[in-house]
């Protein structure tokens, strides 16, 4: 069968993917909230590995909870991304300047 | 090498092509598109965990759902694609070099963890993964589960809140304002002089 380090790795693998993709993308919103989903995904992937390695069920449980919290996030993320647009005609995360941070 | 681990190569080359296609795409709707493609083989791997709820929960929330939100979104939105992708490839040196450090030292601490170590077999016949996630869900699990559903409730109203908008020009009915309505609002009496006064010595 599979060794519990093969998944971690992959997990590993794809939570850096996701962070690379927070580097290069840092204009376009839409791509940020991707690499933010990819991140959750690799660790869905970990927790799912542990429970199974485990014999816990809790793990996989967290991971329903991680979901519903996720699916909410891009919900609202999503949202506010489209009220963003209306106002400013951009999704440019340079344009968010009108807080003068 | 058993063919659960040709599998898991297998599934594993192709999840991580498409997450680095989802990030270096120029098109979102592609990316999309292969954020997709890498839910549902991230859904496979699971499967091979024998997590079969969790998998099929995947696929029907994040593909079925929150991915054609996406592609919704980025279809609905008329974004200027040269402006978000100048200074893309300028990134690339520090975004690479911390990926790679990231990875690199994440897969030296787990390298040894992953030639050794005694995996469990597989569930005994007859074991329902959704029937023991269930069981737990609502006996340990029952406020969590109770709150995660304040939350999704939550994430509705908001975001129909933020992206209600209330146009100048509707025309609509306001329930409270009909009911309330009396005689006097619906017919106005106005008094008048009386018009024969004037003309009164023209009359035979």
């Amino acid at each position: 069968m599979i060794p519990l380090g093969h998944y971690l790795i992959l997990g590993a693998l794809l939570f850096s993917v996701g962070v690379v993709g927070v580097f290069m993308n840092r204009k376009n919103l839409i791509i940020l909230l991707m690499a933010i989903e990819l991140m959750l995904l690799a660790v869905n992937m970990n927790f799912i590995a542990f429970s199974h390695h485990l014999g816990d069920l809790s793990g996989q449980v967290f991971v329903f909870f991680i979901l519903t919290v996720a699916a909410a996030e891009s919900a609202i993320g999503l949202a506010i991304l489209v009220a963003l647009f209306r106002n400013l005609r951009s999704i440019n995360v340079a344009d968010l300047d009108s807080l003068k941070g | 090498m058993d063919f659960a681990l040709v599998l898991f190569y297998l599934f594993g080359a192709v999840l991580l092509g498409a997450a680095l296609m989802v990030v270096m795409l120029r098109n979102p709707v592609h990316a999309a598109l292969f954020l997709v493609l890498s839910f549902f083989t991230a859904a496979a791997l699971w499967m091979l965990l024998y997590a079969e709820f969790l998998a099929i929960t995947l696929v029907l929330v994040y593909v079925g759902a929150v991915m054609v939100l996406f592609l919704f979104v980025v279809m609905m939105l008329d974004v200027n694609l040269d402006v978000l992708r100048e200074g893309f490839w300028k990134h690339l040196p520090l975004a690479g070099l911390v990926g790679l450090v990231m990875a690199g030292e994440m897969v030296a601490l787990l390298y040894r963890g992953a030639a050794g170590g005694v995996t469990p077999a597989g569930p005994p016949a007859g074991y329902s993964n959704t029937k023991e996630l269930g069981r737990v869900l609502y006996t340990d699990y029952v406020f969590p589960f109770e709150l995660a559903a304040v939350i999704l409730l939550v994430a509705i109203v908001a975001a129909i809140a933020l992206t209600l908008r209330q146009r100048k020009e509707t025309k609509y009915q306001d329930a409270h304002t009909q009911l309330a309505a009396n005689a006097a609002n619906r017919l106005r009496i106005v008094k008048m002089m009386n018009e024969t006064s004037a003309t009164e010595g023209d009359t035979p």
